[in-house]
Order: structure tokens, then C-alpha cells, then sequence
């Protein structure tokens, strides 16, 4: 019995399953041990990834809050001077100017955008895949290249630097982000309800206002406030257009004073004490912009609970 | 007929799609949304005809000599920028070498290995970190990184080659070491949400292949789940290098804005974003042009590394 075993030809391939056998089980303890440093490593990597967070909202809350207060807030700017160093005064016409510039931005994007993403969700077209791929590189373009823009149509056309051209300068950055956002939502809409609205008889625009329009409404809201949170922090484009200001002004053809150009204004300052503002000014700006984000998401949570 | 039409010319949705629109056409309404969207073409076709033709004047004149220039002084000239191209890249090479880890490792971790409580806590504080304007990244820096920097990061780097290239110079804490980390904590949400993205449509055949066959799970990490996402981790690096190429603010804050060669890494410098930025100001006659010249050269170079970003998550599969 023994004998006819032995003379068995050898097999190559169980040969070679028990050599890998024997390897793995001698360094499975290695193994194991190696893979729980790694995945230590991997998780550590990602605890460390939120340390810079932590510490700008640290940062934010700390440096921010104390110059903060109800002056601050709703008063103007004045000039510190070597006798009165700490006159800064407050950021009131900053906050103003931001708002007026981010909103008639958002009012001249909104409706551009909105058709544009039906366009690109309704029309299965070669014209529209090429928008559709200019828009989305268009969403990657560095945001100062939107003030040379703005500069070359507005700030020398009107021979002035003016609001008027931070909006343009936004409103553009701001139509491809909402296009694309409100494409994805539209397109999310089941068939069935275009199909069941065209079936009723209806138009394919009463279809697209009626139907689509709102059953996509969370999308293209939550689309709209990130867009808007988004372009009120910036600060390249401002930069190139805006001018600067330190009274109320509420016309856009003038120049403007923004939240975000002002922090970095008064980030370089030659004053101590607003170079110390530029936090309170930073922390005025990014309680905005998480306003509308978060917002964005409770809107857009809050109305698909609704529709269910 | 119908059929045949069906099959030759795509899903029956498409087909739908057409019928719908031939037969309950609407001219007026598709009038609109092809306004719009020629309208908008024109928009992006002046946009990208301002640039170049506020360059041109420069571009005409200089010619070669804009891109290979080793001097860029504005007002006077020379204009070359070779070193605001130099820096661009230095830049957004350190951004990348500090991301690119940290960020596969964080998307990693989201996607396996933090408790399944905390992992959608985990992915809105990634989230509000690409919430944050970059004015505000900047102005961090200034403050805080500035001194962590010359007082521990420069001196130990610095001690590890004894004060010669690539860590040599003062410690002033502005430099392009500085702006690449700004810029790395900037590009980092992009690369963990995107690389999230692809690896999550990573089968999950291959991962418990890969298990069963006695893989530990680090071995599986790495040689399987990275391996057959890496043409969406590739799209992800790229759009977190076009963000880092054109971020403008945070880097002009912390750069030193100084054009010159880096001759290492605590040396200051200036890219081409934070040039513009800083220089358009008060930019008169040729240095104007030559400003736009420079965002030319940066749409040109951001565009191209977008167009390929995008190509290469859509071949992922990745939604994003």
C-alpha cells in the first residue's frame, strides 16, 4: 500500500499549494502583526488629518469672539492712527457689501443656471456633452482668473473698480457649480413622473415647471446655497475688482468693501489691532458661510422628508 | 421598425427622450434653454478671449522669453516667469507629497476601519474642511504656522541635513515649504471625498477574495482595494493638483511673495496665482498684460490637469 503511494509521479501543483501553506502559516504571526501597525497607521493618518481643522475653528472661536461684539458688527471701519491705535472700529459695511454682492450674484446666476442644467439634463445632444465638459472644467479653474475677467468687461469699461464687477466676477464662478448641481438632480427625477405629465397632455416647459422643477427642488436649493457659501469666501476675484470701502454704499457701481477681502486686508496691516480684527473679521465670515451650508443641508433634508 | 430603431440608436429612455421631444415640442421653451445655453458659451468663450487678449500685448512682445525668463520684476520688467512657474509647481509637489498619503489613508480609514458610528461624522468634519475660505487658511498660517514652523519644524528639518539643500537658508517661517502645507490641508478634502468615491465601487468580491484566501487586511488594502481603484485615485491626485496650481489667496499670505528660483525649500517665492493677485493692483502699462500673460499660462495649465482629473474619475466611475 505504502509501496504504490511513493511510486505515484510527483504532483507539481500540490507540491507547490503545500509549500504556500507552510509559508503562510509561519508568517501569519508577522503578517497579522504588520497589518495591525498599518491600519494603526491609516487611522492615526486620519486623526491627523483633522488636527489643522480643529485648530482653525480653535483659532476662529478664540482670537475671533473677543473682538467681536454688537459695535463691531454694525458699525464702519475707522482708520487707527499712531495716537489711537486700537480705533478699528467694526466691519458693518463689510457685512453689507458681501451680502449685496453674493445675492445679486446669486440673483443673476440662479435663473441662468437652473436652465442651463435642464438644458444639459434634457437634451441628449453632442453640443450639450461638450457644455457639459467645459462646465466642469470650468468648476476646477482657479477663481482669480474671474477678476482678470471682470476687470477687462466692467472695472475698464466703467473706468472705475465697483461691486458691479465682484458680482459678474461671482455670478460667473457661480452658474457652472449650480448647472452641474441642478442637472443631477433633475436627472434624478423618475421617468415616470415626465412621462405620466406628458401622458396628462402637458407641454414639455409646464412639464419642466410643474413637475421636474419641484420634485428636483432640494437638489438645485442645496446646489444654490453651497454655491453661494462657496463664492462669499472668496477673495482672489474681489481683490482684482472691488476697491475698497469704509462707508455704507449701496450701489454697485461704486466701490465696495467684502468680509473676505477685509480679513485679508487687515491680515498685513501695519496695526497690531487689526491684524488681531482680521480674526474677528474671519470668524464674521465663516459663521456666513456655514450658515448657508448648513442650511443647505437642513432645507434640502427637511424637503425630502416632506415628500415622503 | 420601432424596433430595429430601439437597438441601433440607444436605451429605450433615449429613444423616449426624442419621441417626447418631437412630439409634444415646445418651441418657445426649447428656444429658452438653448438661449441659455449659447448664451452662456459666449460668456466662457469672452471669458477665456479676456485673458488672452489682455496677454497678447505681453505675449507679443516678449514671446519665449515669458515662459523661460528667469526674472520677473514688475513695473519695469524683466518679465520672465519661469520662477513663479518653478514655485507653482514646487508648491503644489509638496502639497501633494503631504496629501496624497494622509488623504488615501483618511479615505481609507472612512471607508474601513474608524467604528460605523462615527464614519458620517467623520466625512461632514473632512467636508468642513473644504468649507473653510481660503482667506481664513491664510490667515492661520500667518499666525500659527509661522511660528510652529521657525521655532520646530525649520530647526528639525534643517538638523536632518545640516543646513544644506534641500533645508537650507533662514528660518523666516514664509517660504514655499509653508505654502505647500497650507495648500495641502486645502487640497485634502478633495482627495479624501473623491478617493472615497472610487474606492468605495471597489467590488466587494475582490476584497473577500482576497481575505479568503488568507490576505491579512492590510495586504488586501494594498494590494487589491488601491490597486483596482488607482485610475480614480489618479483622477482624485489630479483635481486636488489643479486646486493646488490655482489656489491664490492662502498662498500669496504665506509665501514671502518674492519671485525667484527656490534654491530650497525654506526659500520664499511667489506662483503664478499669488503673483497676480498681489501685482494687479498696481500693475501699470506692460506689467499688466504680462499679469494676464501669467493667467493665461495658469488656465492653460489648470484647465489641461482638470480635463484629464475629469477623464480619469469618469473611467472610474466615480460621481462626483
Amino acid at each position: 500500500m505504502s509501496a504504490t503511494l511513493t511510486e505515484l509521479p510527483p504532483d507539481p501543483i500540490l507540491e507547490r499549494r503545500q509549500e504556500i501553506q507552510k509559508r503562510a502559516a509561519q508568517t501569519i504571526g508577522r503578517r497579522t502583526l504588520l497589518s495591525k501597525i498599518f491600519l494603526t497607521v491609516l487611522v492615526a493618518a486620519f486623526i491627523l488629518a483633522l488636527v489643522p481643522l480643529g485648530s482653525v475653528i480653535f483659532a476662529l472661536l478664540q482670537k475671533g469672539l473677543s473682538s467681536i461684539s454688537w459695535t463691531f458688527l454694525h458699525t464702519l471701519p475707522t482708520q487707527p492712527s499712531l495716537v489711537a491705535q486700537n480705533a478699528i472700529g467694526g466691519v458693518g459695511n463689510a457685512i453689507e457689501g458681501s451680502l449685496i454682492i453674493d445675492g445679486l450674484a446669486g440673483l443673476i446666476a440662479i435663473p441662468i443656471a437652473v436652465l442651463l442644467g435642464l438644458y444639459l439634463a434634457e437634451s441628449p445632444s453632442r453640443a450639450a456633452n461638450f457644455l457639459r465638459a467645459i462646465i466642469e472644467i470650468m468648476t476646477g479653474l482657479p477663481s482669480i482668473l474671474l477678476g482678470v475677467f471682470a476687470y477687462e468687461y466692467v472695472v475698464v469699461r466703467l473706468k472705475s473698480f465697483s461691486g458691479l464687477a465682484g458680482v459678474v466676477a461671482l455670478a460667473v464662478l457661480m452658474v457652472p457649480v449650480i448647472a452641474k448641481a441642478s442637472e443631477l438632480a433633475f436627472r434624478g427625477v423618475p421617468a415616470t413622473l415626465r412621462e405620466a405629465g406628458l401622458a396628462l397632455g402637458a407641454r414639455s416647459s409646464r412639464v419642466s415647471r410643474g413637475v421636474i422643477l419641484p420634485a428636483a427642488m432640494p437638489g438645485v436649493i442645496t446646489g444654490v446655497l453651497l454655491s453661494l457659501a462657496r463664492a462669499m469666501g472668496e477673495t482672489a476675484p474681489l481683490l482684482l475688482v472691488i476697491g475698497a470701502s469704509s462707508s455704507w454704499n449701496w450701489n454697485p457701481l461704486h466701490q465696495m468693501a467684502a468680509l473676505p477681502l477685509l480679513t485679508y486686508n487687515y491680515s498685513g496691516s501695519q496695526y497690531p489691532s487689526q491684524r488681531a480684527a482680521a480674526w474677528g473679521v474671519a470668524l464674521t465670515l465663516v459663521v456666513i458661510v456655514m450658515f448657508l451650508s448648513l442650511g443647505s443641508r437642513l432645507i434640502a433634508a427637511r424637503m425630502r422628508r416632506e415628500r415622503h | 421598425m420601432r424596433t430595429t430603431e430601439t437597438d441601433s440608436q440607444g436605451s429605450p429612455s433615449e429613444v423616449a427622450e426624442r419621441i417626447r421631444l418631437s412630439a409634444t415640442s415646445d418651441r418657445p421653451y426649447q428656444f429658452l434653454l438653448r438661449g441659455t445655453a449659447l448664451f452662456f458659451g459666449a460668456v466662457i468663450i469672452l471669458f477665456v478671449w479676456s485673458v488672452v487678449s489682455t496677454a497678447w500685448p505681453a505675449v507679443h512682445t516678449y514671446t519665449y522669453h515669458l515662459l523661460t525668463g528667469k526674472s520677473w520684476v514688475s513695473g519695469t520688467g524683466p518679465y520672465g516667469a519661469l520662477p513663479l512657474i518653478t514655485d507653482t509647481l514646487l508648491t503644489t509637489l509638496i502639497a501633494l507629497a503631504i496629501a496624497v498619503p494622509v488623504g488615501l489613508a483618511s479615505a481609507l480609514a472612512l471607508l474601513f476601519l474608524i467604528p460605523r458610528k462615527l464614519r458620517a461624522t467623520g466625512t461632514a468634519l473632512i467636508e468642513l474642511l473644504a468649507a473653510v475660505p481660503s482667506v481664513v487658511y491664510g490667515l492661520w498660517g500667518l499666525w500659527y504656522l509661522i511660528p510652529w514652523l521657525t521655532k520646530t519644524l525649520q530647526p528639525f528639518l534643517a538638523s536632518l541635513t545640516g543646513s544644506s539643500w534641500p533645508f537650507s537658508g533662514p528660518h523666516e517661517g514664509f517660504s514655499v515649504l509653508l505654502a505647500g502645507i497650507v495648500l495641502a490641508i486645502m487640497i485634502l478634502p478633495t482627495i479624501v471625498a473623491i478617493s472615497r468615491d472610487v474606492i468605495a465601487v471597489v467590488p466587494t468580491d475582490l476584497i473577500e477574495g482576497g481575505l479568503s484566501l488568507g490576505a491579512t487586511r492590510s495586504q488586501v488594502l494594498l494590494k487589491v482595494v488601491l490597486p483596482s481603484a488607482r485610475t480614480g485615485i489618479l483622477g482624485a491626485i489630479a483635481l486636488g493638483a489643479g486646486r493646488a496650481l490655482g489656489e491664490t489667496i492662502a498662498v500669496a499670505m504665506v509665501i514671502g511673495s518674492n519671485p525667484q528660483i527656490p534654491h530650497s525649500l525654506f526659500s520664499t517665492g511667489a506662483t503664478l496665482a499669488s503673483t497676480i493677485a498681489t501685482e494687479f493692483g498696481n500693475a501699470t502699462g506692460n506689467t499688466g498684460s504680462a499679469l494676464a500673460a501669467l493667467a493665461l499660462i495658469l488656465m492653460i495649465i489648470t484647465a489641461s490637469v482638470n480635463a484629464g482629473a475629469r477623464i480619469l474619475t469618469k473611467r472610474a466611475g466615480a460621481h462626483t
